[in-house]
């Protein structure tokens, strides 16, 4: 067991497991700065893992297929930004009918398009490939740790340093962090808020749409009934506790990675299966309670001085 | 001297949908680099005469002339376009950004396209706060800087846009003495530099220091522009608050009878620490109504809800009927025979989207006259709604039409229904007639002046002059947390001394008939 956790595959799989979470995290994160949770992450990877193996199975290639995710990502944030901003819809209530339409939804889409109802084992679809990285693969331990990943790996990476210049360093960035605070402020100097707001959910549907794209497109090869798990759910703890800036959302989205690729171990013991599957969402209960109790302290302390 | 107008409003006239002329035929001229006062009580129509220039609300009639061209606003953004700035009463700042960014938000530098230009952001926030010599630290965050530097923020916030005009709503309220006169140093080098500034205030004292001129406004009307120079506080002061109509009721001599409320070194502070009522004493008796005026803000909602049980953390001891209520629920306080018009009667007035009979016995649902062990007597409590529609003149098409639909003045009824009903021995009315047609007016206080004739005790509350002088028995002053006068006999005293009191120009050392024990 011990063996396992120091060897250079058990942290080759951390980062595959933070891969979908980080994606969803960053999604977050850029809806929360915005003022706006989406909750609608579950359904919105749910989704996105079905119409990756579509798309790419349409098209004949895995590029194309995650270019169209990506934009049907966008679309579903669209479509919720438009219940919340025009309509006036709770934004927990449009997210959880979101979340439910995902749930049949995909398994309807994949019964009428290929005939299965738990997996699609039928459709050939395209998987993102495997990377090799020169030089750093003939470092010993590193190399395996960090070499041979998956693209979509790589770029969740990319994405984490992309949405920390976008957010920090772009006017666009700091006009969705202003109205995400002070809504009345922003809109004074003649921002509309609303359109910020759309733009950062489609942003975090898109984001998020990445991150159920490597669901069935290389952490697996196909789609399967539910399978994102409640990452979506898990990807709104990491950025939370994260402080919905990237960088703090990539560091906890590892930890429940890490939480995840332990439980895929674990299965390897006597422990029962049913008790495993349980660690990547007591991680995210107990990590949640640390960050709330550590909040409350900090401003049981800030009261006390004042 | 040839003078040089940079902008003209015009017969300026402003309707809102509930039916509040908040503007009738106002007009103001700015001049090129003055600072002009807009003087006058809340809800004068100052705030929405600022709004129509900051392009806020649109006006019904008139017109907005800027450097001898008629123009409109229409937003925000337009203004800032036309050179004209606000700085609201409420900061619009970002607190997480620095002073830097929140200057530069929306209008950001780039650089290769892309990205903000950081340190140009810093260095032209730094060279506009040199330009007007604000002191500022341009890359500390907003919420660490004090209050004061925050205002300042919000005026280079402006300046940084290219205001010409620069609209400040009630700057000194938030302000220390110390910053007060800093701020007054610098808004004296704007106007040396051509800026035209409109300073909104009812602090007359501050007025005469910095503004040239003032325009006085009172409900809704202008009551015309004057050279600050040429006139003395005291006529301010007569043209802010002095009455329009002198109604009168035929009333009989009180007949106080034994003290019902009894408040003893009452101090309140607000949520931000601020010490809003300082050391109050007084009785109230049964049988007269005791008139509390004072601009709005001195204490008076704090100290209504203080009584009423709405607020715990005071210091000091409040009886009613001999009970020190500071253990007891409003519920405990109710029923002890004390009734509360609130001072809003939207958020602790009623329930706008429940029913007129449910509002109407929000009050007394658990009365065993309306309230079986189990059901609710519903046969009995609608006779009683239908008896007291009538009775208060309530319009509406039946009780079981929601609230919010009805006119600000059938709404208040319904609440002095309810309030009334109950048989009270003491009545707590805050603003009770604020915001009501004349109609519903004269009705309310004569309801209240019935009840003080049965005995009942009443505590008026008034930003209306005409309403606290017509109804009241004895008439306080309330300044700053504490009584500036009392006035035995209301008849004797003239709305200018009172309105001297109001705004703390004068101040009764003794004060006489406050407390009877």
């Amino acid at each position: 067991m011990l063996e396992n956790l120091l060897s250079p595959d058990f942290f080759n799989a951390i980062l595959r497991a933070t891969t979908p979470i980080l994606f969803a995290a960053l999604a977050s994160s850029v809806a929360s700065k915005s003022g706006i949770t989406n909750m609608a992450l579950e359904g919105i990877m749910l989704f996105s893992a079905l119409f990756g193996v579509i798309f790419s199975a349409m098209t004949g290639n895995f590029f194309t297929g995650l270019l169209l995710t990506m934009v049907a990502g966008g679309v579903i944030g669209l479509l919720l930004a438009f219940f919340v901003l025009n309509l006036k819809t709770d934004e927990i209530l449009a997210a959880i009918a979101i979340n439910m339409m995902a749930t049949g939804g995909t398994v309807l889409l994949m019964l009428a398009v290929s005939g299965d109802r738990g997996s699609s084992t039928s459709i050939s679809n395209f998987s993102a490939p495997r990377i090799n990285i020169p030089i750093i693969e003939q470092i010993p331990f590193l190399g395996q740790v960090l070499s041979g990943q998956n693209l979509m790996t790589y770029l969740s990476i990319v994405a984490v340093v992309v949405m920390h210049l976008f957010l920090y360093k772009t006017p666009l960035g700091l006009k969705i962090r202003a109205v995400g605070e002070n809504k009345n402020a922003a809109e004074s100097v003649g921002i509309s808020s609303r359109k910020i707001q759309y733009i950062a959910l489609i942003l975090s549907g898109v984001l998020a749409s990445m991150g159920g794209f490597f669901l069935s497109g290389g952490y697996m090869n196909m789609f399967t009934k539910d399978m994102s798990a409640g990452k979506g759910y898990i990807a709104l703890a990491a950025s939370a506790m994260g402080g919905n800036t990237p960088v703090g959302a990539f560091l906890v989205s590892l930890l429940f990675g890490a939480a995840q690729a332990l439980a895929n171990i674990m299965q390897l013991t006597e422990i029962p299966h049913e008790l495993i599957q349980m660690v990547p969402y007591l991680t995210t209960l107990i990590g949640l309670g640390i960050y709330s109790y550590a909040g409350m302290r900090r401003r049981q302390k800030l009261a006390g001085k004042a | 001297m040839e003078k040089n107008i940079v902008l003209q409003m015009n017969h300026i006239m402003k309707i809102y949908s509930n039916g509040v002329v908040a503007n009738e035929d106002v007009s103001i001229e700015l001049e090129k680099g003055e600072i002009h006062a807009l003087l006058g009580e809340n809800g004068a129509g100052k705030s929405t005469l600022m709004k129509v220039l900051f392009g806020i609300e649109s006006p019904d009639e008139g017109q907005i002339i800027l450097n001898g061209q008629e123009i409109t606003i229409k937003s925000p953004q337009d203004a800032i376009s036309k050179g004209i700035g606000m700085v609201h009463q409420h900061f619009m700042l970002v607190p997480s950004l620095t002073v830097a960014e929140n200057i530069i938000l929306g209008v950001e530098p780039k650089k290769g396209g892309l990205f903000i230009d950081m340190d140009r952001a810093v260095s032209v926030a730094d060279e506009i706060a040199q330009k007007y010599n604000f002191d500022i630290d341009v890359k500390s965050k907003v919420e660490e800087i004090p209050v004061g530097i925050k205002q300042k923020v919000e005026i280079l916030k402006a300046l940084y846009r290219g205001a010409d005009i620069l609209i400040l709503d009630e700057p000194t309220a938030v302000l220390t003495p110390q910053e007060t006169d800093e701020l007054f140093v610098q808004l004296e080098k704007l106007r040396d530099s051509g800026h035209t500034i409109i300073f909104i205030s009812h602090k007359l004292d501050e007025i005469k220091r910095i503004c040239n001129r003032a325009t006085i406004m009172r409900s809704g009307r202008s009551m015309g522009t004057y050279e600050v120079k040429d006139i003395s506080t005291e006529d301010m002061s007569r043209l802010m608050v002095g009455r329009d109509v002198v109604l009168t009721f035929e009333k009989e001599a009180a007949k106080p009878s034994a003290v019902q409320l009894k408040v003893r070194n009452l101090s309140v502070r607000n949520g931000q620490g601020v010490l809003k009522v300082d050391d109050l004493s007084f009785d109230l008796r049964g049988g007269e109504i005791l008139g509390i005026a004072g601009v709005e803000g001195n204490g008076q909602s704090e100290l209504i809800d203080s009584i009423t049980g709405l607020n715990k953390s005071y210091k000091g001891q409040i009886s009613v009927k001999g009970t020190n209520i500071e253990k007891h629920s409003i519920k405990d306080i109710r029923e002890l025979k004390l009734a509360h018009i609130p001072e809003d009667r939207m958020t602790s007035g009623c329930a706008g989207n429940l029913n007129i009979l449910e509002n109407l016995f929000s009050n007394q649902y658990t009365d065993p006259a309306y309230s079986g062990k189990i059901m609710l007597k519903m046969k009995r409590i609608q006779e009683r709604s239908n008896e007291l529609i009538k009775e208060y003149l309530v319009k509406c098409k039946s009780f079981r039409q929601n609230v919010a639909m009805l006119s600000g003045g059938n709404i208040q009824k319904v609440i002095v229904a309810r309030e009334f009903s109950t048989g009270p021995d003491i009545i707590i009315a805050n603003q009770p007639t604020r915001g009501v047609d004349v109609g519903a007016a004269e009705f309310i206080r004569r309801r209240l002046l019935e009840f003080r004739d049965k005995g009942c005790a009443v505590l008026l509350v008034s930003a209306d002059l005409n309403e606290v002088f017509s109804l009241s028995d004895r008439l306080a002053v309330m300044y700053k947390g504490k009584f500036s006068g009392m006035f035995m006999d209301v008849a004797a005293v003239t709305e200018e001394e009172l309105g001297q009191y109001m705004l703390g120009l004068k101040h009764q050392e003794e004060q006489e008939g406050v407390i009877y024990e």
